[in-house]
Order: structure tokens, then C-alpha cells, then sequence
């Protein structure tokens, strides 16, 4: 039976994350389709049909997908849910919002986050904040599997294939938004990014996250990361928060400055290629998931990196 | 209105945990247990709504063993009313837990339900959703902002979401689910312990709530991931520019 795949997007654009959650479709084998659901989202469609491994591409455009409400979108997804063996999409924010809902109406478990496909009913997962991997078998007639996005490859393009419109579903009007505040950065997106630089708590201030970190993700090209802790003393936006809990990177340089390492914030990084760690502990744990560490101040240390780079 | 908070038994977040040998889980021998971080914030929120004379009762429910109980009575002692325990050794999922708080909605038609958004232990992310969904109810997911409306129809959450901040408005009875900005969860004090000795927590079973609990995924092993080789520490900005070069050739 094919599997169906939902499509991550703003309406403009297909969001990166979609790309993952096919390859992992692939990996689990047969007919690939690829639902997106939206307002005025043609494109977003067009770029799905062009995607490497894609059968086909199901297309819904009504006013009332546009924002992706989860109740609606559920709704729209168990509805086309019948012939189809999986149901997948990114473990991104707007992923882990309807997921579940679709698995809860279809009554079956939903595997949530996995990072490997053993086969079409086997799957592996992180669990304890990536400190153990359960290899999980699902009993149910549909998998319903979220994907994290850095355990696959992104597909590439191929020629393009179908786009087929559906009927959209009716809207169940139980939620309305309101408004959204995106934080506006000319940088790299972080779960995209090739480069990371990410501050912890002893940065301090607001002023000086910005002041230390920006020059030197400036020198590397990098994107903009943040521990908890600089996030909960609002030294950084909240979707800067990497970790179990926030965001999950495996860049291929990930800098660690003045973050102690706590297993949460291990858990959103230690799948980075390279890590390199700057903190004055020379006990900080930090340093023992890094390949490269350098014990020292980090108002010295960042600001040298910085002009040495550049 | 009626606030129920469900609140989940785990290995407590500063614990580094162990897979067991034969690979069959996790060795949870003599490991400091506590309420779910999530739960705690969602506690917190339930008994702040209280306290501003929006909420009139906050009821915490924990699915689980018979020591869920202790985790119930940290609930009361922060602040809670009263508790209830769905008692089981059946391993519970989350869809499992779900259905037993649907039920459990249905007895006592709580307005609002928090769960958090992720337990640390299994980290699935599901229950809050997957109860909304049975429910029919609407939902806000990962919630920094709560905001009730004055005749308490609707409440306005503000959610973390990639990329930013989005605020929605949902309409009452609801499930919003707790993320880590929503509140700083207060400690319970000596008094608070004592007197939650005395609150009222009912027992009950899944075969009571007539839910069949029988886990859908197996767990075929559980190991322990690659571990990452040891690094070298670098005396100076210089050197690491030549690893960084060099040796890592990542710039
Ligand atoms: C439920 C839950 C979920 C969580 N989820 C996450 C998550 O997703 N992501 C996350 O990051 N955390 C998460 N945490 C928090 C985590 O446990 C830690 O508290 C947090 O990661 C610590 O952040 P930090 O390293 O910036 O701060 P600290 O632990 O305070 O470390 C600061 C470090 O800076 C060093 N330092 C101080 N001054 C200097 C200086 N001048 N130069 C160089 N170094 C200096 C210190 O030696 C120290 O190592 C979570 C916690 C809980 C309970
Ligand atoms: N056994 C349980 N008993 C009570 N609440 C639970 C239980 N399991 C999960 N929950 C609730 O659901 C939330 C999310 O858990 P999960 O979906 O497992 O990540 C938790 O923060 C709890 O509020």
C-alpha cells in the first residue's frame, strides 16, 4: 500500500523538514504521495511534484487550511487516511501539533520521532532524552510516524509528477488565529543550517548574546542557537532553543559558547558532526562530546575566533 | 470552571539514565523519580488560575503504578484539590493514557485540561493531542500564554512554534498543552505537604473506566547510542583555527 506523506509549508514555500520525511518514506518502501493542504498553496504543491521519489502530489487549497490548524488539518488527513499503509510528517512544531491527532482518530499509536525504518513496521527512536534508542514494532493496521529531520537525508529533485486537487473537509471552526510574531533573521535556519553557534547562560544579557555571538556566526556563516537557560533569561528568542526540548542539529560545525552541557541541551546537538566547545570550566560536561575544546573566557575567546576568521 | 491536570511519574531530569545489559529497557533500580517537568509548569498554571478566581477546582490524575500516588500527592501539596489514580502495571502509551483521561473527562467535565507537552522519559509528544482529538475538542499545543476570557467561552494561548511565537484562540472545553516558558513553577513548602496529606485521592482501575490499555507498539530492544570518540582540548584561538582548517577541514 502507498504511503502518504504531509507536506510542511507556509503557503509559499515547502518547508525543508518534507524533504526528510520522504526519504524516510523511501526507505520504507512503495508508492509515495504527497498531501499538501493550504490556502493559495499551488506552488508549494509544485515543488512537492518534484521531489525524488514522490508517486504523486494531493492538493487541497481552502481558506481554512491556510494557517494549519491542527483540528482541521487532523480531520483532512484521516479522511484521506483509508489505502494507506503509513502516514508521515517532519517532528517539526507544526508535525508534533497534528500528528497525534490523526494517529488518536484513526485509533492507532503514533511513533513518534523516529531515526531509523528497520522495516515497513520497525522503527527506531530516541528515548530518555536520546540517552537510549528503542527499536519499537507497531501491531497497528497504519503507522502513523513522525520523522526527525537530521537521521535522513533531504530527497533531491527529479522530473515532475501529478498534482491532483481533493475536496477539502469542512471547517470545524474550534480554533482561530490570532496572530503570529516570527523572529525576523537574515541568518541560515537553524535545523538547516551547515554552521551553528549557540549561547548558554553565561553570555549574560540580551546585549551581549547579540554583541559576542553575532560576529563570530557572522565570520563562520553560521545560524544562531541558544541553551535553555539563555532562552528562559531572554537572552535569546525561544525557537533559538536547541536541545530535547527545543530544536534538534547535527550541522557540520556546531560551537558550543559558555554552555555547560546539560544532557537536554546534548540531546538537540551531539549528533553534529564537529563540535567545538568554549567555556572556562575545564570540568564543564560539555567537553566531553567535544572534539575540539578550548577552556578559557568566552568575552576573550569569541571575539579573538572572531577576527581570526575573518 | 474545572481545570484537570494530568501528571506523569518519571526519571527525574538530572538523572543520566542506563540501559539495562540484555537490552530489554531502561535500569530504573533505586533511580530518583519525580513529576513530569511539564507537569509541574501545568500544576503551576492550574493553581494560578485558582488563586486569580478564574479556576474553582484543579483535579490532578496520574495513570500508572500504585507509587503514581506519591507524584499525586506532590501535586496536592502544590495546590491541587484533589487527585486521582489510575491504578496499573500495564505499560501505558500514549494513546492508552489518552483514552483513560477521555474517560475520565467525561466524569467530571473539567473546561480545561493541561498535560504537558512531552513526558522526559518516553519523549512522544502525543497525549495532549491525542486527548483533544477523542475528545473532539480543540487544542493549543506548547503553550507560553494563557489568557481565559472574562465569561470563560474561550481562552487566547499563546504557542512556541518553529520559528516564533503564534497566538490562536480556542474555544472552551480544550486541551492546551505546557511549554517551559508558561510559568516558573513554585516548590512546595513543609505546610503544603502536611496538608496534602489530608486531600482526598480516589483510586480507580482502566477496567473500571472500561478502557482496554493493551500496548500497540512492542519495544523489540532498547541499547545504547554511539557514543561520541574523545576530543582533545586546544590551547588557544590559533590552534583551533588549524584544527578547525586542517584537521576537521569544516572551515
Ligand atoms: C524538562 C526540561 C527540559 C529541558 N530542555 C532543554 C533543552 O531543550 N535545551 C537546553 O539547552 N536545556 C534544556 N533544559 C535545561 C538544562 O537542564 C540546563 O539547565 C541548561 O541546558 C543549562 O543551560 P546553560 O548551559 O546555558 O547554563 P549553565 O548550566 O548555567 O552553564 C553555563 C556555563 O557557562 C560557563 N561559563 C560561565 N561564564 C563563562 C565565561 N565568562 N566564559 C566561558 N564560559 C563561562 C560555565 O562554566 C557553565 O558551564 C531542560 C531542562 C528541563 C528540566
Ligand atoms: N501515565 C500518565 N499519567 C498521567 N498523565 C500522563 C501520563 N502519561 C502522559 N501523561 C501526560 O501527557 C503529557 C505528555 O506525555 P507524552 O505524550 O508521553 O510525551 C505528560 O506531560 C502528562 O501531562
Amino acid at each position: 500500500m502507498p504511503i502518504l506523506v504531509i507536506a510542511e509549508h507556509d503557503n509559499a514555500v515547502l518547508k525543508p523538514a518534507t524533504r526528510n520525511a520522504i526519504s524516510a518514506a523511501t526507505q520504507i518502501g512503495g508508492d509515495i504521495d504527497v498531501l499538501v493542504a493550504g490556502s493559495a498553496c499551488a506552488a508549494v504543491a509544485e515543488a512537492a511534484a518534484r521531489i525524488a521519489g514522490v508517486t504523486r502530489v494531493r492538493l487541497v487549497d481552502a481558506a481554512h487550511y491556510a494557517d494549519h490548524g491542527a483540528e482541521n488539518l487532523a480531520a483532512l488527513v484521516v479522511a484521506n487516511a483509508p489505502g494507506y499503509s503509513h502516514v508521515l510528517a517532519p517532528a517539526t512544531a507544526a508535525g508534533k501539533n497534528f500528528l497525534p491527532r490523526v494517529a488518536a482518530l484513526l485509533d492507532v499509536a503514533q511513533i513518534s520521532d523516529i531515526v531509523a525504518v528497520v522495516s515497513t513496521d520497525t522503527f527506531v527512536r530516541p528515548i530518555y532524552a536520546g540517552n537510549a534508542l528503542a527499536t519499537v514494532q507497531s501491531v497497528d493496521p497504519v503507522k502513523v510516524i513522525s520523522v526527525r529531520g537530521t537521521a535522513f537525508e533531504a530527497a533531491g529533485e527529479a522530473s515532475p509528477v501529478s498534482v491532483e486537487a481533493l475536496a477539502a473537509g469542512p471547517d470545524l471552526g474550534l480554533s482561530r488565529l490570532v496572530g503570529r510574531e516570527l523572529t525576523q533573521s537574515a541568518r541560515p535556519e537553524l535545523t538547516a543550517a551547515r554552521v551553528i553557534v549557540s549561547g548558554g547562560r553565561a553570555l549574560g544579557s540580551s546585549d551581549n548574546f547579540h554583541s559576542v555571538l553575532e560576529p563570530l556566526a557572522d565570520a563562520l556563516g553560521a545560524a544562531v542557537g541558544a541553551s535553555r537557560a539563555a532562552v528562559d533569561a531572554g537572552y535569546a528568542p525561544n525557537d533559538y532553543q536547541v536541545g530535547q526540548t527545543g530544536k534538534i542539529v547535527a550541522p557540520d560545525l556546531y560551537v558550543a559558547v559558555g554552555i555547560s552541557g546539560a544532557i537536554q541541551h546534548l540531546a538537540g546537538m551531539k549528533d553534529s558532526k564537529v563540535i567545538v566547545a568554549i567555556n572556562k570550566d575545564p570540568e564543564a560536561p560539555i567537553f566531553q562530546v567535544a572534539d575540539y575544546g578550548l577552556v578559557g573566557d568566552l568575552f576573550d575567546v569569541a571575539p579573538a575566533l572572531a577576527a581570526a576568521l575573518r | 470552571m474545572k481545570i484537570l491536570v494530568p501528571v506523569k511519574r518519571v526519571v527525574d531530569y538530572n538523572v543520566k539514565v542506563r540501559v539495562k545489559s540484555d537490552g530489554s529497557g531502561i535500569d530504573l533500580a533505586n533511580v530518583k523519580m519525580s513529576m513530569n517537568p511539564f507537569d509541574e509548569v501545568a500544576i503551576e498554571e492550574a493553581v494560578r488560575l485558582k488563586e486569580a478566581g478564574i479556576a474553582t477546582e484543579v483535579v490532578a490524575v496520574s495513570a500508572g503504578l500504585a507509587n503514581s500516588q506519591e507524584t499525586l500527592r506532590t501535586a496536592l501539596a502544590l495546590g491541587a484539590d484533589r487527585a486521582i489514580l489510575i491504578e496499573t502495571d500495564v505499560e501505558l502509551q500514549p494513546l492508552a493514557v489518552a483514552k483513560l483521561l477521555k474517560a475520565v473527562c467525561e466524569k467530571e467535565s473539567p473546561q480545561l485540561v493541561i498535560p504537558g507537552k512531552q513526558a522526559i522519559d518516553d519523549d512522544s509528544n502525543q497525549t495532549g493531542q491525542m486527548l483533544a482529538a477523542l475528545l473532539g475538542w480543540p487544542q493549543a499545543t506548547f503553550a507560553s500564554k494563557l489568557v481565559v476570557n472574562a465569561d470563560k467561552t474561550a481562552a487566547a494561548v499563546t504557542r512556541e512554534i518553529d520559528g516564533g511565537l503564534e497566538t490562536i484562540e480556542i474555544a472552551l472545553p480544550a486541551v492546551m498543552t505546557t511549554d517551559l516558558r508558561l510559568n516558573e513553577p513554585r516548590y512546595a513548602t513543609l505546610p503544603n505537604i502536611m496538608k496534602a496529606k489530608k486531600k482526598p485521592l480516589e483510586t480507580t482501575t482502566p477496567a473500571a473506566l472500561g478502557v482496554d490499555v493493551a500496548p500497540r507498539l512492542k519495544t523489540l530492544k532498547v541499547a545504547e547510542p554511539a557514543r561520541r570518540s574523545g576530543g582533545v582540548k586546544v590551547a588557544d584561538v590559533a590552534e583551533l583555527v588549524e584544527k578547525l582548517k586542517n584537521e576537521a577541514k569544516v572551515i
